[in-house]
């Protein structure tokens, strides 16, 4: 018999309450239940970081991540970093400026690590930042430009600028 | 105006802020789930499928097996269709197989009300086969005794070709001739497009509706229609944004099984959602080829006769077929011009996945294969690999007689002083001389050759469609997809360039609908900038000429002394605005006088075609004992014309050279011997390279204008990908003097070559 | 949507363990990361699970009175790597668990999962038993503690008896004073990977730094399960450390270890980087713990 659980948790900066089935996925409950369709599907098996959200400010695949698990955290997806009058944040902005985005699908996963790595407030080397960013698979960009838009809003929001 | 600048691309804000709806973001909840149950076994027949089991799943809508399909073949390629029948695509496919020809074929769909039902019944189905013997290599199955996979191709050989010229066999008696031989394998590998092929199918009315991630959504259509025996009229395709396609959505995938499904469930909306792992086996893969290459040379370098022979492993049905090799083969008497050639192409069925279009269409194994060669030669003969290729590779004025192609410029010398420059070829080169110890640097390149579109082979055309708008603005619409290369930009500049108006004023529009756009084949062979480029000019210029009649009208002034510039209608001799745009087409509408919507569409067909050039210098530190190979510096050259946004095509390039990366260290697919399945159909055990397996990836480009194109410009989506590994394997043999010639050179291969060379004993 | 049977949720230690008896078909779920995976192929489909993930009594990493250094079993890689205790005294645990997969999969995988569900290339455990960690697990019982050599039986089996779960980790203030270590991770790339094979050593070296008090190598994928190589530790141990020996030492592991011939690597070929690594592990213990070479 379907087993289900209300979950209470905060998306994108809101109190939500949803009825789940225990059995969906965390990219289930997004995609489906709240149409957060920036959380996308790539391998459902954690490997290519397309599903990537923000849970209480860390990166997780939410393809291997229970809904249910949700209940009391805050989760944030892509959608939730635009503006109230749909202002890009910086870090959408850079990748706009830096052409870092292709076809697009590898794109909010790698946002979100982004704006995990952003929130540290540290200053990374270049190969720390590949480190950072090594949990999404992008097929399109070869990284290099996806690297320089983390970069260049890192320096900017340390007050530095690159080049 | 807006050609040769680099301006967003013109989704980038949806895209960052996660608007763009892709075909899953866009089917309704209601869907029926397909599910698809693959053979176990590599080669045989099914003898029966027991679904009584299945059936009692709840949620089990419908299971359509082998037995039940059409017995209808059809084709898949995503070609223009021929209607002379010699040239037309191999038809060898079913909706579903009874004659199981790979491990992974598709046997029986599931159709069910949720996933979770769908996936237990396709592992409660039962299948009993009789098996056949297999053969997954692709010159023992050419061999008499071999398993044949298709009735009618006697050694499993799907094509083969001759490339002759001049006389191979006389040309060799040449006393004091200096031979150099080798053999070169490239490996099975998969596009990875990161959103996975999807589609959802249903009905309106008496037709059916297919939404897909497709390149070619017009050949969906045709295909559709072949494979399901419709009119081609009574299917519609929509192709939305797609996570990428490199060319494995270049090829009909599971659209005609889905419609199909839709049809057997009362017209029911039908979702097929295929799995990562499922992508690498029964999708299309890029053809593993192997080169055999023969070149005879007089002492002072002269080449006097080669001869090349391709096997091209085909996998288990026909796909994209015989076209793959031979470009590939086709490239060698372009690229180095020799006067004795004897080239022989074969395509090859095996018990493998299907090789199809893939990024790059048979050059990336080509290249690897000649580029290897040509530094196999200098170091034999002791040459400068830079000076020799200089020496050799096409010159200015050579015009090739069947494309009618014509080498304007000096591309390849630009190319290589350029690629020299970046990377301080000369100075590393003599320092990476004579090295010892574990860990070795060493310096490479490789030089390619592409051509642009399909032409002569194939029909070259596009049709576009413009509209103006009250305010000014129009419309845009082709046939050639936007996918995720940046095409819909490239378009909105090209237009804005030749009617004069703002490029945000050219609302490209990026989803195609077969009833709706205009017909075009899609997005391959690198054509879109060079192929749309002359329907996008051709049809603004057509609109122009309406906007300056009706313009005419309203202001009495010849249209000979009127242009649109930023948006407004001018008077050429004195530059004096007489209207804007915006109220032409406002009155053009609404005028109670003379009322016209301004709208031009035409089709241009291109019977041209241009090179495409360039190279990539390596630079990589091998350690050896770790058996492991590190770039440490990596620059393409290119001279693809004129860049349209130079932002955009640099991006292109990093992609293909990451592409080429993963080709030349870590990217292949693995097949169990004894049982001919995949091993390693997943992103974990496929070594898809990530951020921490990249040097920076730098980028030049020699801008030459490409006379015979509308701006200037030529291919550039597939080349980045072509000469990378060739280069890198080529500063492993400068580093280490072992000559590899496997691709990919991951650990497993350099320890074998390695030792086999003698490394580990003097280390 | 996972195919799974039911979903129970422990709200406790205590009730982990009852949960586990109540429903002894049920697969425990720690992060995920594997179990999920498994579910989702079919292997694990249909099954009952009881999630342990909202226990937050089993996050952490703390430093006992004796000295020992306790991880809880929920305590993620990132949270071990990041974590200033394991940063002071045994860094290289925290340098091989950053090596997990990428970034998002070292926030959800806990070293629990890693060590309990029994597999030979866990990045955690070849240090781990390089470290002589010993497992702590509850269950009916009350708590019991073990070597972390003999919580490994056989290839994807642990000693984890009916209702039981393992609660920590723990590295005694003996197995870690005056050590240093490094591990090597090899894998076809850089990120994002299994290991082909990992190779942890860690040395004492005398207060002069010459000799070699003490050595501890373990390998993870050479063998069904991790395991200590206990012929080259012997090789080495009370003596003075020399190119000769350190090659000697790398060389001699071959008489313990026992990798597979399998598609992902011949045997040949790791029997050859397994030399490989040990000597550049023990070469780089040798230097962290103030040699010179």
């Amino acid at each position: 018999m379907a087993q289900y659980k209300v979950v209470k948790c905060k998306i994108n900066g809101k109190d939500v309450e949803q009825i789940v089935d225990v059995r969906a996925s965390l990219t289930d409950m997004l995609r489906n239940d709240f149409r957060l369709t920036s959380v996308k599907k790539g391998c459902e098996v954690g490997e290519c970081g397309a599903c990537n959200v923000l849970i209480d400010g860390e990166a997780f695949n939410s393809c291997i991540y229970l809904a249910v698990w949700a209940d009391g955290k805050e989760i944030r997806t892509l959608e939730g970093l635009l503006g109230p009058n749909g202002e890009l944040s910086d870090i959408q902005q850079a990748f706009v400026d830096e052409t870092a985005i292709q076809c697009g699908f590898c794109t909010p996963g790698f946002i979100m690590t982004a704006v995990e790595i952003l929130e540290t407030g540290k200053e990374y080397t270049d190969d720390e930042l590949r480190k950072l960013l090594s949990g999404h698979l992008c097929r399109c960009t070869g990284y290099e430009n996806i690297l320089r838009a983390v970069k260049k809003t890192m320096y900017k929001r340390l007050g530095k600028t690159l080049e | 105006m807006a050609v040769g600048i680099s301006i967003p691309r013109v989704d980038a804000y949806d895209k960052a802020s996660g608007r763009t709806k892709y075909t899953d973001d866009m089917c309704d909840k209601s869907a029926y789930i397909a599910k698809i149950v693959h053979s176990t076994i590599t080669h045989g027949r099914v003898i029966s499928i027991d679904t009584s089991e299945a059936e009692k799943i709840p949620g089990v809508v419908k299971i359509i097996t082998c037995f039940d399909v059409p017995k209808i073949y059809f084709p898949t390629a995503g070609h223009p269709w021929s209607t002379d029948p010699g040239h037309q695509d191999v038809s060898d496919r079913l909706l579903l197989q009874e004659h199981v020809r790979f491990y992974g074929d598709d046997i029986a769909a599931v159709v069910a009300e949720n996933e979770v039902a769908a996936n237990q019944a396709v592992r409660a189905i039962k299948v009993e086969y009789e098996e056949y013997p297999f053969v997954l290599d692709v010159q023992e199955a050419m061999k008499d005794d071999a398993p044949q996979l298709h009735e009618n191709y006697p050694n499993n050989i799907l094509k083969h070709t001759k490339n002759d010229k001049g006389n191979y066999d006389e040309a060799i008696k040449e006393p004091g001739l200096i031979k150099v031989e080798g053999w070169y394998d490239t490996p099975t590998v998969q596009h990875c497009h990161i959103e996975n092929f999807i589609c959802y199918s249903y009905m309106e009315q008496d037709r059916i509706v297919i939404v897909s991630s497709t390149q070619i959504p017009h050949i969906v259509r045709r295909v559709v229609g072949q494979a399901l025996g419709l009119p081609w009229g009574k299917v519609r395709v929509i192709k939305p944004y797609i996570g990428g396609g490199f060319g494995n959505k270049q090829d009909v995938l599971y659209e005609p099984l889905c419609a199909y499904l839709s049809t057997q469930v009362g017209g029911h909306l039908v979702k097929y959602d295929c799995s990562r792992e499922e992508t690498f086996i029964t999708n299309r893969v890029r053809h593993a080829i192997r080169y055999h290459l023969v070149s005879w040379l007089r002492p002072d370098g002269t080449l006097v006769a080669r001869k090349s022979e391709a096997f091209s492993n085909q996998g288990a049905y026909a796909s994209h077929g015989h076209s793959i090799v031979a470009k590939g083969s086709g490239a060698l008497g372009q690229m180095y011009p020799c006067d004795n050639l004897q080239i022989d192409s074969y395509t090859v069925f095996t018990n493998r996945p299907v090789g199809g279009a893939m990024r790059g269409y048979g050059m990336p194994q080509s290249i690897f294969a000649y580029e290897s060669h040509t530094e196999d030669i200098c170091k034999a003969l002791g040459f400068d690999p830079i000076q020799f290729r200089r020496d050799h590779l096409t010159p200015v004025g050579f015009v090739d007689g069947f494309s009618h192609n014509e080498m304007y410029f000096d591309t390849y010398n630009q190319c290589i002083d350029k690629g020299i420059e970046v990377v301080d070829y000369y100075r590393k080169h003599k320092e990476y001389e004579n090295q010892t110890g574990d860990v070795r640097r060493g310096i490479g390149m490789a030089a390619f050759w592409y051509n642009t579109a399909v032409y002569p082979i194939s029909l070259e055309h596009s049709s576009c469609r413009m509209v103006l708008n009250q305010d000014g603005s129009i419309q845009l619409q082709v046939g050639e997809t936007e996918i995720g290369q940046g095409a819909d930009t490239a378009y909105a500049q090209m237009a804005s360039e030749t009617l004069g108006i703002d490029y945000k004023d050219v609302h490209v529009v990026s989803c195609q609908d077969t009833d709706i756009t205009p017909f075009g084949t899609g997005a391959y062979a690198s054509r879109q900038t060079y192929v749309v480029g002359f329907a996008v000019r051709q049809t603004a210029e057509i609109l122009k000429g309406k906007i300056l009649d009706y313009a005419h009208e309203l202001t009495r002034m010849p249209v000979f002394l009127m242009d649109i510039k930023d948006g407004n209608i001018i008077r050429t001799t004195d530059g004096r605005v007489l209207l804007s745009l915006a109220e032409l087409a406002t009155e053009a509408l609404y005028s109670t006088t003379h009322s016209v919507h301004i709208t031009a569409e035409s089709t241009y067909q291109t019977k041209s075609n241009a090179y495409s050039l360039g190279c990539c210098f390596a630079e990589v530190e091998v350690d050896i004992p770790a058996c492991r190979v590190k770039i440490l510096d990596l620059v393409n050259v290119h001279d693809c014309g004129k860049l349209i946004n130079p932002a955009l095509a640099r991006a292109q390039v990093h992609g293909g050279m990451s592409m080429g990366i993963g080709y030349a260290l870590s990217e292949c697919e693995l097949f169990d011997s004894k049982t001919g399945k995949t091993l390693n159909n997943n992103l974990l055990d496929y070594k898809l390279s990530t951020s921490m397996d990249h040097p920076e990836l730098k980028v030049e480009f020699i801008e030459n204008p490409e006379p015979t194109s509308a701006y200037g410009t030529k291919a550039l989506g597939e080349p980045p990908a072509i000469p990378v590994a060739p280069a890198i394997r080529n500063a492993v043999l400068q580093a280490t003097g072992v000559a590899i010639n496997e691709a990919p050179l991951r650990p497993q291969t350099l320890f074998e070559n390695f030792k086999k060379a003698g490394l580990y004993e003097e280390v | 949507m996972y195919d799974m049977k039911a979903l129970y949720e422990a709200t406790g230690i205590e009730n982990a363990t009852e949960l586990l008896l109540a429903h002894p078909e049920a697969q425990v779920i720690a992060g995920g990361s594997d179990v999920l995976v498994q579910m989702r192929e079919g292997k694990r489909a249909g099954k009952e699970l009881v999630s342990i993930y909202g226990l937050d009594e089993l996050r952490g990493v703390s430093l006992l009175e004796d000295g020992t250094i306790k991880i809880g079993s929920l305590t993620s890689f990132s949270h071990i790597t990041r974590d200033p205790i394991i940063q002071k005294y045994i860094n290289v645990l925290g340098e091989a668990v950053d090596q997990i997969g990428g970034p998002q999969i070292r926030n959800i995988g806990t070293i629990g999962g890693n060590t309990c569900n029994g597999v030979t290339s866990a990045d955690s455990a070849s240090t781990l038993h390089a470290w002589d960690a010993v497992v702590e697990i509850h269950g009916p019982e009350g708590y019991r503690k073990m070597p972390i050599k003999d919580f490994y039986i056989s290839a994807g089996k642990v000693d984890l008896r009916p209702g039981e779960i393992q609660t920590s980790i723990q590295i005694p203030k003996e197995s870690y004073e005056g050590y240093k270590g490094h591990y090597i991770k090899y894998s076809m790339r850089n990120a994002m990977d299994i290991a082909t094979m990992g190779c942890s050593v860690n040395v004492k070296l005398s207060e002069d730094k010459k000799v070699i008090e003490d050595c501890r190598i373990a390998y993870g994928v050479a063998g069904p399960v991790p395991m200590r190589v206990p012929s080259a530790e012997a090789l080495v141990k009370g003596k003075a450390y020399t190119p000769e020996l350190i090659d000697e030492f790398s060389k001699n592991v071959l008489t313990d270890i026992r990798p597979r011939n399998s598609w992902r690597a011949s045997l040949e070929f790791r029997e050859h980087i397994a030399v490989v690594m040990a000597k550049r592990a023990l070469m780089e213990s040798i230097r962290r713990s103030g040699g010179v070479l």
